[in-house]
């Protein structure tokens, strides 16, 4: 269970930089997630922690020992693929205990690991079968049987539950949550799943164009983003951007919009002191909003369409030309077409940079 | 009803023309041969005069001293050929599955023998057997060795004309298991190498059981093929020193040409069509069983969804 350190690692294919240097530390024993669009370099870094793509430059260190060169079966890993890859041509047991053979664990123990590995997963019955013989989920399971039969000081995870249908997907990820709690190793998971991201990770790496924006915990990426990006990726509903510029009226902070003008609670305000008359981009939550108007700044807002999602409701509006969307209970229906006033919670309104995108 | 079954027929109706020509120009020489081979048969008679003698010429090969050594000449050449051609064919393949720069040129390089006409293959070789001005024993005796009698001794003339077939037919082994080799999934073979299996464990436990329907379906196409050898052998020893490189197709022409007895040469292809049929249906047989096995997988694999 080392400590992985990533130190000014790159990836080219051939002229192509998909990964600029970068470093990461990922701590002994977390559970870390790396999550992004797709296309953002998440599995290609995966791949060079497991040994089967090579660094262009930079070293990464198990423990403050270089392991780069190395073979991946001397990196002490195991890993769960997206398709799976089972081996097509042995049944469950034996592809569960294809590392074990190998490594030359006696018989009796292979026969208990892998049982007890089965019957966790709940394909102590399939031991039999071959792969074709097994449905999408049940494979699944096998290829994180396969993982966790192994005593790997890592296991590494690429997006294993993205070939899985919505339900199926949500109780994987159920399990795997258990699993995270129960066993004690470093996890490093590759997901583009934002849900996933937040209920998994111990830790939260967030990726775009081969970049790490931000790593941090759920709760630190979800209340602190450092730019548009995170704040944008992370978080269900999305987050709403508004265009807008700080001005100072009566002693407050605004900022204020086409529609809108709301006052900045007073820490955003002693911080963006030194920045007045600013054009700016206004981040608000979805969840920031409230049909009581005696709570919060006012906003007037066209309601356009109105989402049923069981307990809570989305709503599409427009606040002139920008399009916000806002939560609410079910239970207060909201009409579609009228025009309401909403409450702000200015407390968690964001504010950022227009033009480099970071909070200010 | 009258239209369905009209619809019915119709890619009959389309097929038979083929049919038809399928049937003059395969099953008549064949019906032709069958027949033949009940003959006593020489070649200045019409067929209508020849005496029908029963299975008489397939008794008499079966008690021909000549003949029975001609068949197992076949049978040891067709195995020892087919067992050297797969070992390297298969090799070089495992091998030259990389990508690295210059390599499709290699393979380009590597089936060039396999689209030289055989007579060709056989002169070529000649040359290069030739006792004392051929490349093998010039070199041998430059460098001080005896020069080996190529296709004067018997065991030497087997070896030789081994070589020659190899020399030819490796490469065919060589670009299908190749193409076998890189369809295999990938994402199995990187699970393998993060299991820990080493090169050669991923050969032996992973690369070759998933390449094994394609390495069988070649086998028994290479077996069937070099049951049928003929022109490269003609060319190199036509049959000899005695009869120890004679095999089947050549004694059949040689029996026909030479001892005149068409009725006999017709029984004796029989023979190898017999041999080649039943290898051929094995073939299928095992096509068979494999797509039997996947549809019952498939099945499996929906029921259980
Ligand atoms: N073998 C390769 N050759 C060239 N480009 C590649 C190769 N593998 C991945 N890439 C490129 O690298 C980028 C990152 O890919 P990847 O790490 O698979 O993204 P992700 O897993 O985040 O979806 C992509 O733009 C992809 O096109
Ligand atoms: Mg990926």
């Amino acid at each position: 269970m080392p400590k992985i350190a990533f130190d000014q690692v790159s990836k080219s294919y051939g002229v192509v930089e998909v990964l600029p240097p970068f470093d990461l530390t990922l701590e002994d024993s977390e559970f870390t997630v790396l999550v992004g669009p797709s296309g953002c370099g998440k599995s290609t870094t995966l791949r060079m922690l497991a040994g089967l793509e090579t660094v262009t430059s930079g070293e990464i260190f198990f423990d403050d020992k270089p392991i780069s060169k190395l073979d991946p079966k001397e990196r002490d890993l195991a890993m769960v693929f997206q398709d799976y890859a089972l081996y097509p041509h042995m049944n469950i047991a034996k592809n569960m205990s294809f590392a074990l053979r190998l490594a030359r664990v006696p018989k009796a123990e292979i026969t208990e690991k892998v049982e007890r590995v089965a019957s966790m997963l709940n394909i102590a019955h399939l031991l039999d079968r071959k792969p074709a013989e097994l449905s999408g989920g049940q494979r699944q399971r096998v290829a994180m049987g396969r993982a966790l039969v192994r005593d790997a000081g890592t296991f590494l995870f690429d997006e294993p539950l993205s070939n899985l249908d919505a339900k199926l997907r949500g109780k994987m990820r159920a399990e795997l949550a258990e699993m995270r709690d129960t066993i004690d190793k470093n996890m490093v998971y590759v997901t583009h799943d934002q849900v996933e991201a937040m209920t998994l990770g111990d830790r939260i790496v967030v990726m775009s164009d081969g970049l790490i924006q931000q790593q941090g915990t759920p709760e630190q990426l979800f209340k602190e983003p450092v730019n548009t990006f995170v704040a944008g990726f992370i978080g269900a509903p999305t987050m709403n951007f508004l265009d807008g510029e700080l001005v100072e009226e009566g002693g407050t902070q605004w900022v204020r919009g086409d529609c809108y003008a709301l006052p900045l609670p007073a820490d955003i305000a002693t911080r963006l002191q030194s920045a007045p008359d600013r054009a700016v981009t206004v981040g608000l939550r979805p969840s920031s909003f409230t049909p009581d108007t005696t709570q919060g700044a006012p906003i007037e807002l066209k309601v356009v369409v109105s989402e049923y999602l069981g307990a809570q409701s989305v709503l599409v509006t427009h606040c002139g030309d920008a399009e916000i969307l806002v939560e609410t209970q079910s239970a207060s229906p909201v009409r579609s077409g009228t025009v309401q006033t909403f409450g702000v919670l200015t407390d968690e309104i964001m504010i950022f940079d227009k033009t480099s995108g970071l909070r200010l | 009803m009258q239209i369905a079954n009209a619809n019915r027929l119709t890619p009959y109706l389309f097929l038979a023309p083929a049919a038809v020509i399928m049937a003059v120009a395969l099953l008549y020489p064949i019906g032709y041969m069958i027949y033949a081979s009940f003959l006593d048969w020489n070649p200045s008679q019409r067929i209508g005069e020849a005496e029908f003698v029963g299975l008489r010429n397939y008794i008499g090969l079966l008690n021909d001293a000549a003949f029975l050594e001609s068949f197992w000449v076949t049978i040891k050449f067709a195995a020892v050929v087919v067992t050297i051609e797969m070992v390297l064919g298969v090799g070089l393949a495992l091998l030259l599955d990389r990508n690295i720069r210059g390599m499709s040129a290699l393979r380009t390089l590597f089936i060039l023998p396999m689209m030289i006409a055989p007579i060709v293959v056989g002169l070529m070789w000649r040359y290069m057997y030739h006792p004392s001005v051929g490349i093998f024993n010039k070199t041998l005796k430059s460098l001080g060795f005896d020069p080996i009698p190529w296709l004067s001794d018997g065991n030497w003339a087997f070896a030789s004309v081994v070589i020659a077939d190899v020399w030819q037919w490796t490469p065919f082994i060589f670009i299908l298991s190749l193409a076998a080799l890189q369809s295999l999934p990938q994402s199995a073979m990187e699970a393998a190498r993060i299991d820990g299996a080493t090169g050669w464990q991923q050969i032996v436990y992973i690369k070759l059981p998933l390449m094994m329907p394609v390495l069988i379906v070649t086998l028994l196409l290479r077996l069937i093929d070099a049951f049928k050898v003929l022109e490269v052998i003609l060319v190199l020893t036509n049959g000899g020193p005695g009869l120890s490189t004679e095999i089947l197709s050549l004694r059949i022409s040689r029996t026909a040409s030479e001892f005149r007895e068409l009725g006999e040469a017709a029984a004796m292809s029989n023979y190898l069509l017999i041999l080649l049929v039943i290898l051929t249906f094995a073939m299928f047989a095992y096509n068979k069983a494999v797509e039997a096995r996947t549809a019952r997988l498939r099945k499996a694999a929906e029921e259980d969804l």
